[in-house]
């Protein structure tokens, strides 16, 4: 395995937003070696930032996520096999415009990372990446196509990602560009002029469990606090807050998707993490898929469960799951107040066994042994839209 | 919000209200400011010993978990039971009524060795500065 370039040992990175976020108040933390607001606390804070993207909208920073683009070489198909073969999902069954949520693994099974990869044309494809694992993932990319006929560029910072999220982030969008947002279902995308910017790419894509989309515009500090700006004056009427990881954190464990460390890493594979639909071992060879083959073979040895805690207590990542008699069976990977369920929640891994809904399983909180009990997942489900829009 | 004179500090951003041999201890405006909103509150019962320096406690909000550290020694006489239904008193009212505990002073000298609140405002100012640079 190459070596993973460690940027939290030297000053951390900061976004073109950055003094933005400085501006508003916002209280920072070093995220994957990134500068990043967790919260706004001028404006309401964490709690306030969830609410706002539950019942309205939320805008969020997300430009330290990383983009790869792969092309073809001289032939066609060159990039498509690359893709197949890097990622667990089938990304042959994308329309151009279409995205889909996949993952690069490890030969063990294991992951490298979780990653959309978007269709930007016939041989055209984008992965966006996740931010503390950037170095790694554009590495990994290039060591692992050089025996396809493709192109490998790492456009990460050509763009300043923000993600508008929010049951009514549509309608904010919509007045903003003059892309057609109605024809853009889930996990699609189009291009469109944003703010006056031709050409942008618009996905309806995001990390909160909400409706929603991701932006791509150019990474200059003033187109992009200008068109934060202007998404911030368009989303008054709605009362939109400016949204920080710790949001972000908060909603992304309410609808049960996975974080990179956490739900998923190196040494969880894919049938550990549940992940199993996205992973298509009928459509031939891609790395890790031998592994995969094994581990299925050979059986789960821990499976990641939602718990609800029943005693008083709030279970944290990194906290211990115990059964009744305080044997150590799992671990916490994300572990919260849950702002919309006003419940504590957390995902954790335990043996099968453990995993029936309804199941006893304690949590050690500082030396006590806290009761919770397996749940179904997701936590939150975001309503459906009665209407065919 | 102004630091109450008549409070002793610590560097853990505790405040300490020594009345004779008793004293409330609660968090600071400042402490409570970087927590953000306080969603959890796990406090002694009455009758527990609290060690100078020693964690008592924690308060948590929806993102991190903290740690309460005694001033002073002494024994716990109350805990403040409003906070377990309103932990965010503490966020509103970090100095009155979020008090945590109120104990028994096990050396009602120890408190004047804390900083005052003139020291203490000085620190925290410091303390920004850091985070900010």
């Amino acid at each position: 395995m190459e070596s993973v370039n460690s940027p939290t040992n030297s000053a951390p990175r900061k976004t073109p937003l950055n003094a933005l976020h400085r501006r508003l108040g916002a209280k920072m933390v070093n995220f994957g070696g990134w500068d990043m607001p967790v919260e706004y606390p001028a404006t309401g804070g964490l709690v306030a930032e969830h609410k706002a993207v539950r019942g309205s909208v939320g805008l969020f920073d997300v430009s330290h996520m990383g983009d790869i683009r792969i092309r073809s070489g001289q032939r066609p198909g060159g990039a498509l096999a690359a893709v197949q073969y890097l990622t667990m999902n089938d990304a042959s069954k994308l329309a151009i415009g279409q995205a889909q949520y996949s993952a690069m693994l490890y030969p063990e099974g294991t992951f490298v990372d979780d990653v959309i990869v978007h269709r930007l044309g016939d041989d055209d494809y984008l992965l966006v990446i996740n931010a503390g694992t950037r170095d790694k993932d554009v590495g990994w990319v290039r060591e692992n196509t050089g025996n396809f006929d493709c192109k490998v560029e790492d456009l990460s910072d050509s763009f300043t990602q923000l993600a508008i999220q929010g049951t009514r982030a549509a309608e904010l969008l919509a007045k903003l560009t003059d892309a057609n947002l109605s024809a853009v279902k889930n996990y699609w995308f189009t291009h469109g002029t944003v703010c006056g910017l031709p050409n942008i790419l618009i996905a309806r894509t995001g990390y909160t469990g909400e409706d929603g989309f991701e932006i791509y515009i150019p990474s200059d500090v003033a187109t992009s606090e200008r068109v934060w700006n202007a998404v911030m004056e368009a989303g008054k009427p709605y009362g939109i807050l400016p949204c920080g990881l710790g949001a972000r954190n908060t909603l992304r464990l309410e609808a049960k998707m996975a974080l990179y460390e956490h739900e998923i890493s190196d040494k969880i594979n894919v049938w550990e993490a549940g992940l199993d639909r996205y992973c298509k071992m009928d459509k031939g060879d891609f790395i890790g898929r031998a592994a995969l083959e094994e581990a299925r073979a050979a059986g789960l040895k821990r499976t990641l469960v939602g718990l609800e805690m029943v005693e008083r207590g709030i279970a944290r990542d990194s906290y211990h799951c115990l059964d009744e008699s305080g044997r150590h069976i799992g671990v916490v990977t994300s572990g919260s107040p849950s702002p919309t369920l006003c419940k504590n929640i957390a995902l954790a891994y335990v043996p099968p066994s453990f995993a029936p809904l309804g199941t006893a399983v304690y949590v050690e909180i500082r030396q006590q042994k806290c009761k919770a009990q397996v749940v179904a997942t997701p936590f939150y489900k975001r309503q459906k839209k009665a209407s065919a829009s | 919000m102004a630091y109450p004179t008549n409070y002793r500090y610590t560097k853990e951003h505790e405040w300490i209200d020594a009345q004779g041999g008793t004293a409330k201890i609660g968090i600071t405006d400042y402490a409570q400011h970087e927590l953000g909103d306080v969603v959890f509150v796990e406090l002694p019962a009455a009758g527990k010993k609290v060690e100078q320096g020693k964690t008592f406690g924690s308060v948590e909000s929806v993102k991190a978990v903290s740690d309460i550290y005694a001033p002073v020694s002494g024994e716990v006489v109350e805990a403040n039971g409003e906070l377990q239904s309103k932990p965010e008193t503490i966020n509103n009212d970090p100095h009155g009524a979020g008090w945590l505990i109120k104990i028994k002073l096990a050396n009602p000298a120890d408190v004047n060795a804390l900083m005052d609140a003139a020291a203490y405002e000085k620190f925290i100012s410091e303390q920004k500065k850091e985070a900010s640079a």
